[in-house]
């Protein structure tokens, strides 16, 4: 009987606590998608205040003309072309070096202090800030290599900036073929060149494309280190070879908003419009290319 | 045997294996190459500050650099004391973080513990936008829509901190975020049965039992957000302001380290002067100081990996 008494006692004594419980469990439930909520709402209102602010001000004659004292008139042909050249070589560096950097890595290295040291070079250069980057540009690209403020000198910037994400983006992907590739390939006879190019890269090629795609929308998206290698902010042109001045959209968009005149914020609203969509064609063409990439062994 | 038979190759087959070897030979050595790249970066950061750095160093005291309180390279009366310039990086950064830790937990702890696998592969890629938004974005954000809401209810300059700090946050979210998550799913499941077991719901096994198993890994994650906030650009320099002033009052226009670098480089400074030199005395700073939390970050990560295996 006391046995029951007990456990009776127990249990009056369970009960409003299990309600607080109950209540405690909810309200974290609640908080956590309220937290995210706050996260992908400041998301939504930051693309739609920008949108509305560029309702006018996105049209033909924008994307056509160049810039201008006067808002009514200014455009961002100069910046896009600059984009389009900045982008253009910065892959062209980045790429080839990244992945090929990646396939020694993963494929030739053996075990040991080099390999050790290159990978945590590689992975703390993905954490130093992008204004350092655009220190060493200064240094080594513009001043010692003579480059000048040159599109090459930014591209080349830039590309050391991505190569840490196309690295381990490629690492990524050749971790993922299956070992039997390998083997039997081996197996068989094949080099470990013929291994790598005909049966382990074509294997990697979605995860490769999507880290290089990764990284040129970092790269497009990068004002900072541009702009300390001097990359210009008031463009009236075009450029026309590697070694022109050049400006890109992100810094035409850091001018424009740090202008006085009120409705600059509606060219840079419209020049913002821009980039995102620019950004989300790419990385929808990635999502595409992968899904279309996608093998099955 | 078949295998005494190696060393007669016909001339032909000698010839294409030593090609062969040749060409491989070849492909390694540029794959090496490549791979060395990573390590050419780290030395070239590391030479360009210090060259510089040191050169600035020749030509004013590390003292007045480390205790002044002033910074006014560019004016006639030059002073160089980095401290104006550290007080604004770190206020902005502590206000980033009061804004991305609460919130970056929470939705971590939701997605880890919370969410269903469908919600989450939905709500996470979610989030990792925020982080590809180009920073130039957040800041006119920050300018034009931040700002004057806030001047609304606080007596508030047009270039601040607070604004600066609070949207920085919010793209270090996904950072914190993300990273807490990977903690929290490392925490093996049994921990988890076990709470469940003894009765506990998913509040109490989420809040009491998995986090605290984390906690070396939220620690990294909240590190490694600090990192970004203190490298950060373009937010601070479009809404924080271009006066360097040494104080904690986020209501006021102040200039962060990597501010000046900005500005600096937007003018036309002479290669080789003084003030060109500032560029990487400052940038020297800021790299030291990223260096030291991003090892913290890694020391962390590396102890919380090593828990569970």
């Amino acid at each position: 009987m006391a046995f029951v008494a007990d456990r009776l006692e127990r249990t009056a004594a369970y009960r409003p606590r299990l309600r607080i419980r109950r209540t405690y469990n909810t309200i974290a439930t609640g908080v956590g998608l309220i937290a995210i909520g706050i996260g992908l709402g400041t998301l939504l209102w930051l693309v739609t205040e920008t949108v509305l602010n560029a309702i006018g001000w996105l049209n033909w004659q924008f994307l056509t003309e160049f810039d201008s004292r006067f808002p009514e008139r200014a455009g961002a042909k100069a910046a896009i072309y600059g984009t389009a050249w900045v982008m253009a070589f910065t892959m062209l560096f980045a790429l080839p070096i990244g992945v090929m950097a990646a396939i020694y890595l993963e494929e030739y290295a053996r075990e040991g202090w080099l390999k050790g040291f290159i990978q945590i070079n590689i992975a703390n250069l993905a954490s130093v800030p992008s204004i350092i980057y655009g220190l060493l540009g200064l240094q080594v690209f513009v001043r010692w290599m003579e480059l000048g403020r040159s599109v090459l000198a930014g591209a080349l910037t830039l590309a050391l900036l991505v190569l840490p994400i196309i690295v381990v983006a490629t690492q990524e992907a050749l971790r993922s073929v299956p070992p039997s590739i390998r083997d039997a390939s081996y197996a068989l006879g094949a080099t470990r060149w013929q291994t790598i190019r005909h049966h382990l890269l074509p294997y990697a090629l979605p995860g490769i494309l999507t880290g290089n795609i990764l990284a040129a929308s970092r790269a497009i998206g990068e004002s900072a280190p541009l702009i300390t290698i001097g990359a210009l902010t008031y463009v009236p042109f075009t450029p026309e070879g590697p070694l022109d001045r050049f400006t890109v959209l992100p810094i035409q968009i850091f001018n424009w908003t740090s202008r006085a005149q009120a409705d600059f914020q509606h060219v840079a609203a419209a020049g913002i419009v821009v980039l995102l969509v620019i950004l989300l064609l790419m990385n929808s063409a990635a999502i595409l290319l992968r899904e279309l990439m996608r093998k099955r062994y | 045997m078949l295998g005494d038979r190696r060393n007669e190759l016909p001339a032909e087959a000698l010839a294409y294996k030593r090609s062969r070897q040749l060409k491989e030979g070849a492909i390694a050595a540029v794959m090496l190459v490549a791979a060395t790249v990573g390590a050419l970066t780290t030395a070239g950061i590391i030479l360009s500050l210090f060259g510089e750095t040191v050169a600035f160093f020749r030509e004013v005291s590390i003292i007045e650099f480390l205790t002044e309180t002033e910074w006014t390279p560019l004016f006639s009366i030059k002073k160089f004391g980095i401290w104006p310039l550290v007080t604004a990086t770190f206020l902005t950064s502590a206000i980033a973080l009061l804004v991305a830790v609460p919130l970056g937990l929470l939705a971590a702890v939701f997605l880890s513990e919370f969410a269903g696998s469908r919600l989450r592969a939905v709500l996470k890629p979610a989030l990792e936008v925020l982080a590809g938004i180009p920073t130039v974005v957040y800041g006119y954000f920050a300018l034009t829509v931040v700002t004057p809401l806030l001047r609304h209810v606080i007596d508030l300059s047009l270039f601040n901190g607070l604004s600066a700090g609070i949207v920085m946050g919010i793209m270090i979210l996904p950072t914190v975020a993300s990273l807490s998550e990977d903690a929290m799913s490392a925490v093996p499941q049994a921990l988890r049965e076990a709470g469940y077991g003894l009765g506990a719901n998913r509040a109490e096994v989420a809040f009491r039992i998995v986090m605290p198993a984390a906690l070396s890994g939220i620690a990294a994650a909240v590190i490694l957000g600090l990192s970004r906030a203190v490298g950060e650009t373009m937010i601070v320099a479009i809404a924080a302001g271009q006066n360097p002033r040494f104080t904690l009052d986020p209501t006021v226009p102040i200039m962060t380290m990597t501010t000046y670098i900005v500005q600096v480089s937007l003018g036309d400074t002479p290669y080789g002067s003084l003030a060109y030199r500032t560029l990487f005395a400052v940038g020297t700073a800021l790299f030291a100081l990223t260096f030291v939390l991003n090892i913290a970050s890694y020391l962390l990560v590396r102890r919380f990996r090593q828990e569970y295996d």
